[in-house]
């Protein structure tokens, strides 16, 4: 547990600042000394392209690449809503009964703990690839938020389920005023998990297809790319699909934050 | 505040026994008569069994003997019984308002809550802490809106399991007094769960002393000093008096079952 967070005696306001400032001053570090090295050892793109040459790559090529982002984007989104509909839900469903969670919960593990790399060719042999793509997505995307929903709702404060029996709370009562509100920081826990894997769910699925691929999404675009030797599109198509982390990253820590904000210790600045 | 012989009681547990799964015999042929308007506390050491029994009246918990004998017009479920927890007990998530509500809500009496809330919060002192979280508030303000919770079903019967044990001693003894005069002001039956000798003589009418685990009735005790009780009667030779012989009830209680 890190307290006293401005260790260096810093104030809060410096400090947010330094926290955006030096990850920032790193990059533009690497960057520069990444285009120093390309130009000084004239290293020809096909090895390592300069950072510059990326860029105009993703200017000159955007309109495949845009394109490919939308169809990773969608699926991503679709795979994360599904994960998140699924997870919640079949944890609901455990939680209400035992038969249910006995019965199936041993199949969510197994599912979980099978390599996604390995259940995507068979997955691509029995579905159509859009499908496929998404299915992959949401194997590896539900685990978190089914684990973690489960672990929210069974840590519910006994002293309030007493309190909820002594008014006569319904089942329905007990599971929307009280456990799922609990079970909240727990949801959006597996939820920021979800959201990084259902990323790399759709990446391993559309490598997984290659280049028999219809849908081209960016990690098609990055097999593709390999194949004939464009290494410029292949870090220009990787750094989107970098972008697209990120942002889901912090979309959903904002999301977290703004949900969380009032009552929950982890997301209450400390005056020290 | 005499208890006239003639009422029949609140609340009567008549030979309440309850074994735990693990064998473990925590209560053994309790019997306690709860009379209307009173104010008492069973007192005994950790682990006597005192919070099973409060649970055995608040129907949390079943008795595995005996029964717990409500009068006729109570018999409806569930019972109209404040109860306040050793913790304070509040949802994290929602505001004071919110959690002083709540009983109201699940009993489905929505329209006419908001004027109930309010007064409520207003008899502990809380009426500007409403919109408030209750990590926001200080140790007795959350205990003070978990009693406001309690209050705002209108309650006749208030059970409390040790409300006041994790607080300093000055917050103890403002709530203390703050509780005696709503005891006084509202016309409530008080069971006080305690093991604080000082703090069962200076609020109740009744001690029930029980004995070390398996818990049963070993002496009942009256405190006959009048209220209201202020901070004159805590240094009063009265209250010291009546302290040590509670003291020597509850030594001898604690020996009483003593096994080797």
């Amino acid at each position: 547990m890190s307290e006293a967070r401005p260790k260096d005696g810093a104030s809060p306001g410096a400090d947010r600042m330094l926290r955006v400032l030096l990850p920032v001053a790193v990059l533009a570090l690497g960057v520069l000394l990444w285009e120093v090295v390309v130009r000084a050892g004239d290293i020809p793109p096909y090895v390592l392209p300069s950072p510059w040459l990326v860029f105009s790559t993703l200017i000159s090529d955007r309109a495949v690449l845009l394109a490919s982002l939308l169809v990773t984007v969608t699926t991503t989104l679709e795979g994360f809503l599904l994960a998140a509909i699924g997870g919640i839900g079949l944890a609901v469903l455990f939680n209400q009964s035992r038969l249910i969670e006995y019965s199936l919960y041993p199949y969510a593990i197994i599912l979980q703990v099978t390599p996604i790399v390995a259940i995507a060719p068979l997955l691509l042999v029995y579905l159509p690839q859009p499908a496929a793509v998404l299915a992959c997505a949401w194997i590896v995307a539900f685990f978190p938020v089914l684990a973690n929903t489960t672990l929210g709702l069974n840590s519910v404060d006994h002293n309030l389920v007493d309190l909820f029996r002594l008014y006569g709370a319904t089942r329905l009562q007990m599971l929307f005023d009280l456990k799922l509100p609990a079970a909240l920081p727990y949801i959006l826990g597996g939820l920021k998990i979800a959201g990084g894997l259902s990323l790399i769910g759709a990446v391993v699925a559309e490598i997984a297809a290659g280049s028999a691929g219809a849908g081209s999404g960016l990690a098609y675009r990055i097999v593709e790319s390999g194949y004939r030797l464009n290494i410029p599109r292949m870090f220009a198509a990787l750094l989107l699909l970098s972008l697209v982390g990120i942002v889901i990253f912090f979309a959903l820590s904002l999301l977290s934050h703004l949900m969380l904000r009032r009552w929950h210790e982890s997301a209450i600045v400390r005056e020290i | 505040m005499p208890v006239d012989p003639p009422k029949s009681p609140v609340v009567t547990l008549n030979g309440v026994g309850r074994t735990f799964a693990n064998g473990v015999v925590a209560l053994e042929r309790l019997n306690l008569n709860v009379w209307p308007g009173e104010f008492v506390s069973l007192l005994g050491p950790s682990g006597c069994g005192k919070s099973t029994a409060l649970r055995i009246i608040a129907g949390l918990t079943e008795p595995t003997n005996g029964r717990v004998e409500w009068p006729a017009a109570e018999a409806a479920t569930p019972r109209r019984i404040g109860f306040v927890f050793q913790e304070p007990t509040l949802m994290p998530w929602a505001t004071v308002e919110a959690n002083v509500r709540l009983p109201l809500r699940l009993a489905g009496l929505e329209p006419d809550a908001q004027a109930r809330v309010e007064a409520a919060l207003t008899r502990v002192g809380l009426s500007g802490f409403a919109a408030s979280y209750p990590r926001e508030l200080s140790g007795g303000m959350k205990m003070r809106a978990s009693i406001a919770r309690a209050l705002v079903t209108e309650p006749k019967l208030l059970l409390m399991d040790e409300p006041f044990a994790a607080l300093d001693e000055i917050t103890r003894f403002r709530l203390n007094n703050d509780l005696l005069a709503l005891w006084q002001s509202l016309d409530k039956t008080v069971v006080f769960v305690t093991h604080s000798v000082f703090e069962s003589v200076y609020l109740s009418q009744r001690i029930v002393v029980m004995t070390r685990r398996p818990g049963r009735v070993f002496a009942e005790l009256a405190i006959d000093a009048p209220y209201p009780r202020d901070e004159r009667f805590r240094t009063s030779a009265e209250y010291a008096g009546y302290c040590r012989r509670v003291s020597e009830a509850l030594a001898r209680a604690s020996g009483a079952t003593d096994e080797p």
